[in-house]
Parts: C-alpha cells; structure tokens; sequence
C-alpha cells in the first residue's frame, strides 16, 4: 500500500464520487416520484392502470439492474433508440428503483387503519383528498423504514453502471488498476468512498426514520 | 426481419450453450446460499448473546458487507485473493466465497431480529423447565425463529439469484456471458440477435425469480 499512489489518484476518484452522487441522486428522487405514482394506482386500484403497473413492478423486482442495462443499452439502438450510457444507467435505476420504492410505499399504505380511510369518506373526501391527506402522511411514516434500504440499496446498484462504462466510483477505480496494476491502494479507496457516501446517509436516514415514526398524528 | 433474429436462440448449440450458462450461474448462488445461510445462523445466535466484544465484531462484518456494494465485493476477492495473499482459486469458487460471506452478514441480522421477536415467555419456560443454553437454541428459539424469517430468507435468495449476474464481471462463462459471445459471434447473420439474446435471459432471470418472491409475498401476507 503506497500513500503516494493514493494521493495521486485522489483528483481522479474525485470525479467519479461527483459523478456517483449525481446519478444517485437523480436516481433516488426519479424513483421515489415513480413509487408514489405507482402504489396510489394500485392502492386506488385504478382499472387497467393499476394491473399494468402491478406488472411492471414485479418485472423490475425480478430481473438484475445489470440485464436491464444492456437492454436499454445495447438491445433498443436496434430499434433506433439511442441512448448515452448515463442516461440509460438513470433511466434503469429509476425503473428498478420505482418498482422497490411502490412496494415500500404500498405498505406503508396499506398499514393505514381502514377506520382512517372510512372517517374520511363520511367527511365527503373524494379519492384524491383521501390520498393527499390521509393515506399519504400516515402511510409515508409508515413506509420510512423502507425507503430508508431503499434509497441505500439504489446507492450501491449505481456499482452495476460500471458494466456500460459509465465512469462513476467502481469504473474509475477499474480504470485505474487497468492502467497501473496497483490494485490494493485503488479497491481501498474504493470501499473508503463508499463508506463515506453511505455512511452519513444511512446515519441521516435512521435519525429522519425515528422522527417521523413515532411522530404522532395531529402533533 | 425482426422475428427472424429470434432463431439465434437455436443456431447451433447456443440454446444449450445458454442453459449451461444458466446452470453455472445457479449452482454459485445455491452453494453461496447454502454457505451462507449456515454462517448467518451462527452469527445471528452469536449476536444474540450478551458478550459485547463478539457482537460488536459480527455488527462491524454486517456493516461492512451492508456498505460496499456486491461489484467492489467481488473485485475485491477477484483481485485480492490471487495478488496479495496468493490463493489462485478459480473465478467459480472466489464468487461462491465472497456471495457466502455476503449472504452470512444479511441473514445473520435476518435470524438475530427473528429471535429476539420469539416472544419472551418462551424463553423463560424453556428456563423453567431447565434447559441448558444449547437446548434452549435448538429446541425453542431457532424453530420458531425459523417460522418468523422465512419470508426475509427466500427474499434474499432471490436477490443472491438476481446478483449472479454480475458474476461476468469477473469473466466467469455464466449466462449473460455466454449471451454476448453468441452475440458477437452471429451478429453478421442476426444484426437484431441482441434484443433476443438479452431479451431471453431477461425472462430466464424472471421465470427463476417471481415464483420466489410470489411465495414470499404470500407467507408475509398470512402472517400478518
């Protein structure tokens, strides 16, 4: 293990952390979006929606980030749909993301007591007023346990955007060791980078995650 | 021109070709699940003791398997093994090693939470009626434990299903693998062979994986 090694990759890596972070992001939020989209259709049960998005989610919780990728990446150019390598890392992580995101929420909404859901029917609440304020605060709480594995989980999968060469945290650091056989230093900066990302955000999650649970409602 | 391309599947041998593929890419993730659901029991009943020098060193080995992802998990074994401590296993059985370890940190906490859920006046009849430490694990806590994880376990083997393929990484000849050789190699006579080829492991990874989760889905929903 050479410090100097290190030091020297540090620029490098640096950029592949940013760029990490940033498909993370966008990822997390994208899939959050398509989750809740997804579990009011199924809790709503909407015709013909909620049965066409209850399949997507289990095709996306079935099948590997991996074969998802290269088939946006490498299969739909053959129908003349050409996407560059980060926009088809974003648009897999977020259809993956958005079917673990539903299942989480569904829960979390389904936990809510049906004497919740008939009090505001007898108030005169449509559909639409019982999911803004009754279903979706109490069941988002419900839910944060889930989002909170969630969002660590879509962190880890953007490792798998190595594969289309998309040059986040793992491909930089493979890039490296191609380029100067030093493995040990750049797989330790490797884990180290992703301990500092994960870190704090599973610490934030947890601390978020115990207030909003016991929060009570009406508080 | 399009549903032509779907005879790649059949030319030659390829179709057994993807089945053999297939079959390495199960057998890892058997044998990393029976490996390590075997290292997750013990671990699991290990962090439920009270000795706080072992906890914290299990609770350290499930952070960190719960930190890297399982791409860095495996280039760490693929590259770390052979160079610096010289195990030259093959590629095959560093994946089993490092899914085994992996899945032993994830059902350690999966059997840890379904004991100490078992509910609390078992334990102490078991007490009662004078079983020894041993007793008390292997006939009260660990089968109603069993009942409790259940569901918590076919999940994670569908996800160790779902990781195996990423075992090409580490140029191991699985399924997707084998798919882009086939891909490569026919892609002359079937310029469309790549949507069927990945198309055809899409549906291999679902027709393995949803009947799993099903099963989940449905034990978490009678427990409820």
């Amino acid at each position: 293990m050479s410090w100097t090694v290190i030091q020297q990759a540090l620029p490098v890596f640096a950029k592949g952390f940013e760029l990490t972070l940033w498909l993370s992001l966008i990822g997390i939020i994208g899939s959050i979006i398509v989750g809740i989209i997804t579990s009011l259709i199924q809790y709503f049960k909407v015709p013909v929606l909620s049965q066409i998005f209850t399949a997507y989610v289990e095709v996306a919780r079935n099948t590997p980030l991996l074969i998802q990728l290269f088939f946006l990446y490498y299969a739909f150019p053959v129908f003349g749909l050409k996407m560059s390598a980060e926009v088809c890392g974003i648009v897999g992580l977020i259809f993956l993301g958005g079917a673990y995101m539903a299942e989480g929420f569904t829960g979390g909404f389904n936990g809510v007591s049906s004497s919740q859901i008939s009090s505001g029917k007898a108030l005169g609440m449509n559909n639409l007023q019982l999911a803004r304020y009754v279903v979706f605060p109490q069941g988002f709480s419900l839910s944060m346990p889930a989002l909170t594995a969630n969002i660590v989980f879509l962190i880890k999968e953007t490792s798998i955007f190595s594969v289309i060469a998309i040059p986040e945290l793992t491909n930089t650091a493979l890039d490296l060791i191609g380029m100067y056989y030093r493995s040990n230093e750049y797989l330790f900066m490797l884990v180290v980078a992703y301990a500092i990302i994960l870190i704090p955000v599973i610490l934030v999650l947890n601390w978020l995650e115990r207030r909003v649970r016991y929060a009570s409602f009406g508080d | 021109m399009l549903h032509s391309g779907i005879n790649v599947l059949f030319e030659g041998r390829n179709f057994a070709r993807l089945m053999a593929g297939l079959w390495t890419s199960t057998w890892i993730a058997v044998l990393a699940l029976i490996i390590g659901l075997a290292i997750g029991t013990i671990f699991g009943v290990l962090r439920t003791l009270k000795n706080r020098p072992v906890r914290f060193i299990l609770r350290i080995y499930l952070e960190f398997f719960r930190i890297v992802p399982t791409v860095v998990l495996l280039y760490l074994v693929y590259y770390i093994l052979p160079r610096s401590l010289h195990v030259n296993w093959p590629a095959t059985w560093m994946s089993v090693l490092a899914f085994a370890l992996w899945v032993g940190a994830e059902f350690s906490d999966i059997v840890r939470g379904a004991i100490e859920s078992v509910p609390k006046n078992q334990r102490e009849s078991g007490m009662a009626l004078g079983l020894s430490r041993l007793q008390l694990f292997r006939y009260v806590l660990i089968p109603q434990a069993f009942k409790l994880e259940l569901p918590a376990t076919i999940n994670l083997a569908t996800r160790v299903i779902k990781t195996t393929s990423l075992l090409m990484i580490i140029n191991i000849m699985e399924v997707i693998n084998v798919g882009q050789q086939i891909i490569e190699a026919n892609n002359q006579q079937y310029p469309t062979g790549v949507f069927w080829v990945y198309g055809f492991i899409f549906i291999l990874y679902f027709i393995l994986d949803y009947p799993l989760s099903a099963w989940a889905k449905r034990l978490t929903a009678k427990q409820k």
